[in-house]
């Protein structure tokens, strides 16, 4: 699936999740005339590339890497992006 | 940005927060903050509210005051969704930063600064 190929070639993750959830988000405003799928996603990414970033600006780098995405279809994404250190070792 | 600042001081009725002076703290959701249209302008808004935020909110689905903000303020901040929180002029970010500084106890000394 393209968006986990791309964070995961981009961001060489220690943890990535990618779930779609736009069965949730079917019908709902400003979702006007989309599929019920590939709208909406949830993603959880653990990578050392978040290292020293904010919060906005790791968000953003996730949003510049899946722009194609954003421009086909995809609608909203909810993010959590960590780094290893924030997660504590295993 | 200021632009935008300017134009969330004309927002429609429904949406004011009781004053138009500008405000630090500005909430672009989908519908209004009474009735949010969405899950995640509704978390938002619960938010904002639970922490007792001074905020102005602007409903970027109302078209008939707001016409093109959406697309504009997408360009504008690079963010390709909303709901979308500014303070001071800048993007704070979306549903998500707002609901993990919530969760980290960040938000009450950020606010009210």
């Amino acid at each position: 699936m393209r968006i986990k190929a791309m964070l995961e070639k981009e961001l060489r993750p220690v943890e990535l999740e990618v779930e779609d959830i736009s069965y949730q988000h079917a019908g709902h405003a400003g979702v006007r005339g989309s599929d019920d799928r590939e709208t909406h996603f949830n993603v959880k990414v653990v990578s050392e590339e978040f290292e020293g970033k904010s919060l906005v600006k790791r968000h953003r780098l996730i949003y510049g890497l899946l722009q194609d995405e954003l421009q086909s279809g995809l609608h909203a994404l909810s993010i959590e992006a960590k780094t290893p250190s924030e997660i504590g070792s295993l | 940005m200021q632009e935008h600042i300017a134009a969330t001081g004309k927002v429609p009725p429904g949406n004011e927060s009781g004053n138009t002076t500008r405000n630090k703290v500005v909430a672009f959701i989908k519908g209004s903050r009474t009735a949010p249209l969405c899950g995640f302008s509704q978390r938002v808004v619960s938010i904002l509210e639970s922490q007792g935020v001074d905020y102005e909110s602007v409903d970027v689905l109302y078209e008939d005051y707001t016409f093109g903000l959406r697309e504009t303020l997408k360009k504008y901040s690079n963010w390709p969704s909303f709901p979308q929180i500014f303070v001071n002029g800048e993007l704070m970010g979306g549903c998500d930063i707002l609901t993990s500084k919530h969760e980290k106890g960040e938000l009450a000394g950020f606010f009210k600064q």
